[in-house]
């Protein structure tokens, strides 16, 4: 008889980044809505995204790699940020990179890439997390 | 007055564990600014400090000593009673995760009190360091190592740990 495994669904993934996000960030269950943005909504800092990976990995039991979850070193490359802009090749190696982001808003707004954070919501993290579990 | 909150490592478990302790002088400064009831206190500010170090150590230790390691985060702290003159304070961090951008770490926090033979469990502090080389893109930092300066060194030496130091 094959094995029963147990699949997580997309509820059970939500519920548990509600508690990462708890534990990380201090907020409430409540605060933690799909629409809401890490760094706008939570009050996500820098170093927050790090204990946030740290939390994801322990809670789902898989390694991420840096710059996996959340775009990194972007300014670096002047081909991807020109001016404080996201240039259109930058905005496509972000899409084919994180595709658990929707980047709509930076794509038909002004682009600035300070704002770039912003887009990351807790659906970012339940899309990212449902990717990783589902590629085994 | 030096910035130092532990005063010698008992223990090293490589990667893994390290533990140290602090003897609470009424010679030192701050605890007159702290006194409660009649009863000089050692800020529990303080003691997140000595538990900064001890898990710092541990982290630094990881890498050589090559990675600046910068208290980033205070994740969570609680400490349960108070710490007078007299007390040993027992420092006892572990690490949780570490990676090229940084490291979370838990501890306890134990005290002995003045003439007593028993550790009893008084707080927790879980931390993150950053390793700044990795992180700020577009700062630079110094080369040198600031972060494990001379007074760190001496406190891996009296503990014949400072072979962890690469040069």
């Amino acid at each position: 008889m094959k094995p029963q495994e147990t699949v997580m669904n997309r509820d059970d993934i939500y519920a548990k980044i509600q508690d990462v996000l708890d534990d990380a960030l201090g907020v409430d269950e409540d605060e933690v809505t799909a629409e809401a943005s890490l760094t706008a909504d939570l009050g996500a800092e820098s170093i927050d995204f790090l204990d946030i990976v740290f939390r994801l990995e322990k809670t789902f039991d898989f390694k991420i790699s840096q710059g996996e979850l959340f775009p990194e070193n972007l300014t670096e490359n002047p081909d991807w940020v020109d001016d404080g802009k996201l240039t259109d090749a930058g905005l496509d190696m972000l899409k084919e990179r994180m595709t658990h982001v929707d980047f709509n808003d930076i794509e038909s707004g002004d682009r600035d890439v300070a704002k770039i954070a912003d887009s990351i919501t807790v659906t970012s993290l339940v899309n990212f997390v449902q990717n990783k579990l589902d590629k085994g | 007055m030096r910035w130092l909150w532990i005063d010698s490592i008992i223990k090293h478990e490589p990667d893994t564990r390290l533990v140290a302790i602090k003897n609470v002088s009424l010679g030192e400064d701050y605890l007159h600014d702290y006194i409660i009831n009649g009863r000089p206190i050692m800020p529990f500010s303080l003691l997140i400090e000595g538990m900064a170090q001890t898990a710092g150590i541990l982290v630094g230790t990881m890498s050589g000593f090559k990675e600046k390691v910068i208290l980033a985060k205070i994740c969570k702290a609680t400490l349960d009673c108070d710490v007078t003159a007299g007390d040993t304070v027992r420092f006892d961090a572990t690490i949780d995760r570490i990676d090229d951008a940084g490291a979370a770490t838990m501890g306890v926090i134990d005290r002995r009190v003045a003439g007593g033979d028993a550790w009893e469990r008084i707080g927790a502090v879980e931390l993150m360091f950053s390793h700044i080389d990795h992180n700020y893109s577009g700062t630079e930092f110094p080369e040198h190592n600031f972060v494990f300066s001379d007074n760190f060194k001496m406190i891996l030496e009296t503990a014949g740990l400072i072979h962890l130091m690469k040069d």
